[in-house]
C-alpha cells in the first residue's frame, strides 16, 4: 500500500543553513494493508523524521513514495486533503494534542466541519459511537469532558478514533504508547491489533522492543537514518544480524531473563560474527543476483543498500554508521 | 537497617481539600538494598521521594516516622532537615535532566550544587573525575553544556553528582525513563555499580517500567493509589506476585516474543480513585475482581512470607 523508496532528509541546520544534518538515508520500507510494521531505533535515529515525511508534515528531500502505485511524493494542497483521509497520524503526548480550555469534542466537530459537512447530527452521532466503541471507549464517560479529566490513555484512544472516523487506511503511530502506564499501553496495543485485523496499515514508531515486538508483523531496524534490518519480526528477534540489532536486543530489559544473561547468549552469536559482514560477503560471492535488494543497490552506495539474507530478512553492511569502514574491511 | 518508614502519610493541601498521596506506608530498606518502587501514575512515587527529602510548600506531613540510620528524619523541619539532605540522603528529582540549566556548563553546575553544601570543589575533583569514568563519561563533560550531553550521558552525570558525598540513601526517580534502551540500560547499571562500590549504601529506584526494575532491584514495592501494595524480592514480585493489582499489573506486560495473535494480554480496567476523597477500604477494591465485604476495611501490609509483604484480605 505505502512504499517508501530511497526516501531521504537533509535537515538545514546552522544560522545560514551552512551545515547540513542527514537525518534520513535512503530509507525503503512498505507497510501493506492488515499489517503493522515497526520503525525501532534509538534515539535520533529519524524515526520521527519519516513518520512526518509520510505524513506530509515535512518534505521529503530526496526518493519517492507512493500511495497504492500512485506517487505522492509531493501533494498539492487538494491531493493532501485527499490523502489525509486515507493517511491519519497520533502521536506520542496525547495531550499536546488538545487543547486544554476545550472540551474533547471539539476535536470532532472541527473534523466534522472540515470533512463532512453534509452527513447530518444523527448520521454523524452514530458514526462517532462506533469510532469509539471501535476504541473502547464509552461515549458518556468521554464526550463533553476536558482533556485534563481524562486519563492519557483515553486520549490516545480518542486520537485513535478521529484518525478512524476518516476510515483511514494507513495509520502514523510516532512513541504513541510511551507515556502510557502499562496498565494502560496494553489496551493500546491490543487495539492497534484489533485495527490491523480489520484491514489497517500500521507504520509503528516505537524505541521499545518489546512493545513492537508484540503487535508487530514485519520490523525496520534504523540507525542514524539509515535502514540497517529488517524483515519479519521473528526473523528479525530471532536471529538479529547487524551488529547494531544485536547491541538493541542486548539492551532490552527482559521480564525473565537478566542482562547478563542474555548478554551470555549474545556472545556467541557475536564470536561467529567477528570481523565479518554479511552484506558484503553476499555481494562478492554472488554478484548482485541474492534478491530485489540488491538489484536495486546498483549505484545505491553500500552503506545503505540491502542484502536478502534469508527470505524476507534484509540486512545492509555491518558497519554502524555510513561514514564508518565495514568492519569486514581490512 | 539503612531506612525505616513507619506510617508515613504526607499530604498535598488544595483549595478542593487534601490530596492524600501518600497516606500511611511502612517498609524498610536494608543496607545494600536496592529498593524499587513501582506503581501507575499518580499512585505516590514521586511523593514519597521527595517526602524523605523537602516538602514542598503544599506538602504537610500529617503523620508517621523516618528513621534513617538510627537517627529519625526531622521531616516536617525545613532546616533541620539541611543537614540530612544531600549528605545522607540524596535524590535525583524526576525530570531532572530537563532541568538543567541550560546556560551552565556542567563543572560550573557541580560546582554550585558542591559549594551550597560547604563543600569544596578542588577537594573532590580527583573523585568526580574518577566517577565519570566509572560510568563511561570522559571528564571534558565537565566543560560542556547540558545540551550537548545525550539523555543518558545528563542521566549519568546527575548520578555521580548526586552521590559525591557517599549518602546513605539515594533516591532516583525515572531516572531511566524518557532514554532508549541502549541508554536506560548504561544508566541503570551505573546504578547498580554506585552501590556495589559502597558510593551508596541503599537505593530506591522509582520507576513504572518494571522490567528495569527486574535487572537491577533487589526488592520491588508496589503501591496503589498512596498505599503500599506489596513488598517482596523483585524476582518474586515478578514470578509469584500476591496481590490482585500486581498480577494483574505484571500480566499486562508483553514480555519480548509475546504475540498479539497468539496471547492476548489484559489491561486493567477503570482508573485508581481520586485521592481528595479516596474510599475507605482497600483502594484497589472498584477493580479487583476478588473484592468482598471485608474489602470495605483496609488490609494491614503484612509478611506472609519471610520478605514478602501484602496488604490484601483474599491473601492468606
Ligand atoms: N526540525 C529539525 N531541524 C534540524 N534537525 C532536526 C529536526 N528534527 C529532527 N532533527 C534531527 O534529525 C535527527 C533525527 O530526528 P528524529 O526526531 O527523526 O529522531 P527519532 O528517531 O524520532 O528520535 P526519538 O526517539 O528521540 O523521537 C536527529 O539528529 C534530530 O536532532
Ligand atoms: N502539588 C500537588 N498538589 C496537589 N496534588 C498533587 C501535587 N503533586 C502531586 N499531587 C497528587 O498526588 C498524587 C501522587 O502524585 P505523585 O507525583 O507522587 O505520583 P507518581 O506516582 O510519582 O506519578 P508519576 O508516575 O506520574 O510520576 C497524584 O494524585 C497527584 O495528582
Ligand atoms: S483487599 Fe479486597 S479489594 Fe483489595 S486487593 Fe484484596 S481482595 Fe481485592
Ligand atoms: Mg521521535
Ligand atoms: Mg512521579
Amino acid at each position: 500500500m505505502l512504499t517508501l523508496d530511497n526516501l531521504d532528509k537533509v535537515y538545514r541546520t546552522g544560522t545560514f543553513g551552512t551545515s547540513d544534518l542527514h537525518a534520513v538515508r535512503q530509507v525503503s520500507l512498505d507497510v501493506q494493508r492488515g499489517e503493522v510494521v515497526s520503525l525501532i531505533g534509538e534515539s535520533g535515529s529519524g524515526k520521527s523524521t519519516i513518520g512526518k515525511m509520510v505524513l506530509h508534515l515535512l518534505d521529503s528531500s530526496g526518493g519517492t513514495m507512493t500511495f497504492d502505485g500512485r506517487d505522492v511524493t509531493k501533494l498539492g494542497f487538494r491531493a493532501r486533503r485527499e490523502y489525509y483521509r486515507k493517511v491519519q497520524g497520533v502521536f506520542q503526548d496525547p495531550f499536546s494534542s488538545f487543547n486544554p480550555i476545550y472540551k474533547v469534542d471539539r476535536t470532532f466537530e472541527t473534523l466534522r466541519r472540515s470533512y463532512f459537512p453534509r452527513v447530518t447530527g444523527s448520521e454523524w452521532r452514530s458514526r462517532l459511537d462506533d469510532a469509539l466503541a471501535a476504541v473502547t471507549l464509552e461515549p458518556d464517560d468521554i464526550l463533553g469532558k476536558f482533556p485534563h479529566q481524562l486519563s492519557g490513555g483515553q486520549l490516545q484512544r480518542l486520537l485513535i478514533a478521529r484518525a478512524l472516523l476518516l476510515d483511514i487506511e494507513l495509520l502514523v503511530a510516532d512513541e504513541i504508547i510511551s507515556m502510557l502506564d502499562a496498565s494502560t499501553r496494553i489496551d493500546v496495543l491490543n487495539l492497534l491489533g484489533e485495527l490491523k485485523g480489520r484491514g489497517l496499515g500500521i507504520l509503528f514508531v516505537t524505541h521499545d522492543l518489546s512493545l513492537g515486538n508484540y503487535v508487530s508483523d514485519r520490523v525496520v531496524i534504523l540507525y542514524k537514518g539509515r535502514v540497517v534490518e529488517r524483515g519479519e519480526t521473528s526473523a528479525v528477534f530471532d536471529d538479529p544480524l547487524h551488529p547494531y540489532t544485536r547491541d538493541l536486543l542486548a539492551s532490552v530489559p527482559h521480564l525473565d531473563r537478566t542482562w547478563d544473561e542474555v548478554e551470555a547468549e549474545e556472545a556467541e552469536r557475536t564470536q561467529r560474527l567477528a570481523g565479518r559482514c554479511l552484506y558484503h560477503e553476499a555481494i562478492t560471492a554472488q554478484g548482485r543476483s541474492l534478491g530485489e535488494e540488491a538489484d536495486a543497490a546498483d549505484g545505491v552506495p553500500d552503506g545503505v543498500g540491502l542484502v536478502e539474507y534469508a527470505p524476507g530478512h534484509f540486512v545492509g553492511c555491518f558497519r554502524k554508521a555510513a561514514e564508518e569502514k565495514c568492519p569486514a574491511a581490512t | 537497617m539503612a531506612l525505616a518508614v513507619n506510617d508515613l502519610k504526607v499530604w498535598y493541601r488544595t483549595r478542593r481539600g487534601d490530596v492524600k498521596a501518600l497516606d500511611g506506608v511502612t517498609f524498610e530498606v536494608a543496607d545494600g538494598e536496592i529498593m524499587g518502587i513501582a506503581g501507575e501514575s499518580g499512585c505516590g512515587k514521586t511523593t514519597l521521594g521527595k517526602a524523605l527529602i523537602r516538602l514542598d510548600t503544599r506538602m504537610k506531613h500529617v503523620g508517621g516516622t523516618v528513621v534513617l540510620d538510627d537517627d529519625e528524619l526531622p521531616l516536617a523541619d525545613d532546616a533541620a532537615m539541611r543537614r540530612h539532605r544531600y549528605r545522607e540522603v540524596s535524590l535525583i528529582p524526576q525530570y531532572a535532566m530537563s532541568a538543567m540549566n541550560p546556560t551552565r556548563k556542567i563543572g560550573r553546575m557541580i560546582r554550585d550544587l558542591l559549594s551550597a553544601h560547604n563543600v569544596r570543589y578542588t577537594e573532590v575533583l580527583p573523585e568526580l573525575e574518577r566517577r565519570l569514568k566509572l560510568v563511561g563519561l570522559e571528564t571534558d563533560v565537565l566543560g560542556r553544556y547540558p545540551i550537548e550531553l545525550s539523555g543518558g550521558m545528563k542521566q549519568r552525570v546527575v548520578l555521580v553528582l548526586s552521590t559525591l558525598l557517599n549518602p546513605s540513601l539515594l533516591i532516583g526517580d525515572e531516572v531511566t525513563s524518557a532514554l532508549d534502551v541502549s541508554s536506560q540500560k548504561a544508566v541503570a547499571r551505573a546504578l547498580v555499580e554506585f552501590r556495589d562500590h559502597g558510593f551508596v549504601k541503599s537505593m530506591i529506584v522509582i520507576t513504572h517500567d518494571i522490567s528495569v526494575l527486574f535487572q537491577v532491584a533487589d526488592t520491588i514495592l508496589v503501591m496503589y493509589a498512596g498505599h503500599l501494595a506489596e513488598k517482596a524480592p523483585a524476582k518474586t514480585i515478578i514470578s509469584d506476585p500476591l496481590h490482585p493489582y500486581t498480577k494483574m499489573l505484571i500480566g499486562a506486560l508483553p514480555k519480548v516474543g509475546d504475540r498479539y495473535e497468539e496471547q492476548q494480554l489484559e489491561g486493567i480496567e477503570g482508573r485508581p480513585p481520586s485521592l481528595l476523597e479516596p474510599p475507605a477500604g482497600c483502594r484497589f477494591r472498584d477493580r479487583c475482581p476478588l473484592a468482598h465485604d471485608k474489602c470495605a476495611e483496609a488490609p494491614p501490609f503484612r509478611e506472609v512470607s519471610e520478605g514478602h509483604h501484602v496488604a490484601c484480605w483474599a491473601v492468606s
